[in-house]
């Protein structure tokens, strides 16, 4: 495939994947170029001597990064990738290794020093424990932080949040409680073969109904034969008469008594004259809208 | 800083018991939310351990919960200080996977702006690391800089820090003429002026030369072994830079020079910051001066969303942006590694795609976790003030080393 992309070109040397492997001999799994990337996937327990090798004997001088990565789906659910980087051949390499919860890979710090940062955000992160380094402590996380929140299974938010306690004068920890579900959208398309029962879809197979309920006339209310009864009784006052659409009935009377209004004190006077200003005349009818035209 | 005596194994007369103190979380010379346990020897440095981590945020797992593009403007957030060149290896990387060509006006535009926010970034660690060791008025004269970049940054996205402009085949707007036309007279006249006039008042201040010169010395050797890159590593004096040795887009185009160190210390690494501000204006100057016109996104609908014009044309169209911006577009399965020079270092994209639209995996590689780590032995020997000064010549930004 033709290169399009315009991401940093480097030279992948010709050859270089024959060459690694017959250099890396049996700690190598398999090699393979993806991308004008070179993958090397090398034995757990030989992690070590293989990036000396590279090191020392290919130039592979820097160690970039350690990434972790969880695929739970796997026996060994841990992959680790180390980046290697030539300043003198100008080339990168990827080679990795895999891991589950006890099966701790050799450390390398003993060949670089950055090394231990690096499996340290790889041990926090995913637990994954690294044998030989000394300083395996958390390093991202919280003081204190339980669990290792880049599995696959750590829910996205978290099992604990803080906040300040105005109470106790200190910052309080508490379980989540999310006022709303997180929301997981699920872009699979029905026709691209989605693995579960579409909403709705579950209808389908319930048998149908022998007597189906219909709400054709105003005694069939669809709530049972208690309330059809009933159901000629309460009209509401407001709804339109059933025959030949006579007049409306008038608004219902107050339901209480207001008491009547104390007299006003004093001169001024409530009556629209004292409100409205003196050019225009009072109108003889309230008709809002063209008050409002005046204006 | 609380301080903390230790007891003394021994009691005599003349017993100097070593002492830890805590410099920072919240210290304006920690850059940040570093907190560092120094255990000091009167007032030599013996030890630090940097505890890092007090910003993580989980952004990298936040990202696998994403789509691709709604997943960039992560990016901005980590290092806020330079978020088009974050952004820059997450679209690459993306670019990469899905093998897609990007327009060469994008690329030219990418790479001008990348190289802003290096002009961008390098104002506010210049500035930072000036005012760390004592001096006031530089970081006043750069900020001002700075604030153009942010203009100009926001006359390009609509923001002035986090822009998130790039997008997976090129960019996500044109900009107007005239904002070149400014860039342009920016990089002839206000730059080189302001900027000349603050560096002149510290690159060969006596005080600013004792504060940093022969601090934080750190051989060839222990550069590349502890991982360094960027500034780090070319003031160490080894001429690597990505945009030369693995160009991306049109870097292969531009005429630059690399400026390397020759001692080593807190003031090659600054002095090396200064001139490539310089030679960031001279890529900018080639940009301007060969962009062609055309189109800034690729014309791929599965990747790039057509122009609201054309929407209101054509259905295809429609349909194309409506399954952008919902589902997103998915990409191939595979995995790569894509670095790119950010102003800070190698900043890196380890992308993981199982075919979704989705990332599987995001490692981010910061720049700072290298360079702090090397803190320990960096400041050893040397005195309390000096690990300011060795702390604004790394350029740690914490947004971006804790994630």
């Amino acid at each position: 495939m033709a290169t399009l992309h315009s991401a940093p070109r480097f030279t992948l040397i010709d050859g270089l994947k024959g060459t690694l492997s017959t250099a890396l001999g049996d700690h190598l799994v398999d090699a393979h170029e993806e991308h004008g990337e070179l993958l090397l996937h090398v034995k757990r327990d030989s992690i070590e001597e293989v990036l000396r090798i590279l090191r020392d004997d290919h130039a592979y001088q820097q160690l970039m990064e350690i990434a972790g990565a969880d695929y739970p789906s796997r026996v060994e659910r841990f992959e680790i990738v180390y980046m290697l980087l030539s300043l003198t051949t100008n080339s990168r390499i990827m080679v990795k290794c895999r891991a589950s919860e006890d099966t701790p890979v050799p450390t390398v710090t003993t060949l670089w020093p950055n090394a231990g940062w690096l499996e340290r955000e790889v041990f926090d992160m995913y637990g994954v424990l690294f044998a030989g380094n000394t300083d395996l402590r958390r390093i991202l996380t919280d003081y204190g932080f339980e669990g290792h929140p880049f599995r696959k299974d750590f829910p996205l938010t978290g099992y604990t949040e803080l906040r300040y306690s105005e109470d106790e004068k200190r910052v309080v920890y508490e379980p989540v409680e999310l006022a709303q579900d997180l929301r997981q959208f699920d872009f699979m398309s029905p026709w691209e073969g989605a693995d579960y029962v579409l909403p709705g879809d579950e209808k389908a197979d319930t048998p149908p109904i022998d007597d189906p309920k219909v709400t054709e006339k105003p005694s069939d209310t669809g709530a049972g034969a208690k309330t059809d009864k009933h159901a000629a009784d309460k009209v509401s006052a407001g709804a339109p008469a059933e025959k030949d659409g006579g007049e409306a009935t008038d608004p219902p009377e107050p339901t209480e008594d207001r008491a009547a209004r104390p007299k006003r004190k004093g001169k001024t006077t409530d009556t629209a004259k004292a409100t409205e200003t003196k050019r225009k005349k009072a109108p003889a009818k309230r008709k809002p809208v063209a008050k409002k035209k005046d204006d | 800083m609380s301080m903390q005596l230790e007891e003394s194994p021994t009691t005599g007369d003349e017993v100097i018991t070593n002492y830890t103190i805590n410099f920072g979380p919240q210290h304006p010379a920690a850059h940040g939310v570093l907190r560092m346990v120094m255990e000091l020897d009167g007032e030599i440095i013996e030890r630090i351990d940097p505890h890092v981590g007090l910003l993580h945020r989980g952004t990298e797992k936040l990202i696998e919960n994403k789509t691709y593009l709604q997943a960039l403007p992560y990016f901005d957030r980590l290092d806020y200080c330079s978020p088009l060149a974050q952004e820059y290896s997450y679209v690459l990387a993306i670019e990469k996977l899905l093998n897609v060509e990007v327009p060469e006006r994008a690329q030219y535009l990418r790479v001008l702006f990348a190289e802003l926010t290096r002009i961008c970034n390098h104002m506010l660690n210049i500035g930072a690391h000036v005012m760390d060791v004592g001096a006031m008025t530089p970081n006043l004269w750069v900020f001002e800089l700075r604030e153009d970049c942010m203009n100009f940054f926001e006359r390009a996205s609509g923001a002035r820090m986090h822009a998130a402009w790039f997008r997976p085949g090129g960019v996500h707007q044109d900009v107007p003429e005239k904002l070149l036309v400014d860039i342009g007279e920016w990089l002839d006249t206000r730059l080189p002026e302001l900027f000349g006039d603050a560096m002149s008042l510290v690159l060969d201040n006596r005080i600013f030369k004792q504060r940093n010169v022969d601090i934080a010395v750190v051989s060839k050797d222990d550069a590349v072994a502890w991982g360094f890159s960027g500034p780090m590593i070319r003031a160490a004096g080894i001429p690597w830079d990505l945009r030369k040795s693995q160009p991306y887009d049109v870097y292969e185009r531009m005429e630059f020079d690399i400026p390397v160190g020759t001692n080593s210390d807190c003031y090659d690494r600054f002095v090396v910051r200064v001139k490539e501000v310089y030679e960031s204006a001279k890529i900018i100057k080639q940009c301007l001066r060969d962009m062609p016109s055309g189109p800034v996104a690729s014309d791929d609908r599965k990747v790039a969303p057509p122009k609201r014009a054309e929407m209101k044309q054509s259905m295809e169209a429609l349909i194309h942006h409506f399954k952008l911006y919902t589902e997103g577009f998915h990409v191939p399965a595979g995995e790569v590694y894509v670095a790119t020079e950010s102003p800070k270092g190698e900043f890196g994209v380890y992308l993981v795609s199982d075919g979704s639209n989705k990332p599987y995996r995001c490692k981010i590689r910061p720049t700072a976790f290298s360079h702090l780590q090397a803190m320990d032995f960096m400041s050893r020997g040397h005195m309390l003030p000096d690990a300011t000064a060795i702390l604004g010549a790394i350029d740690v930004v914490f947004g971006e080393c804790d994630r």
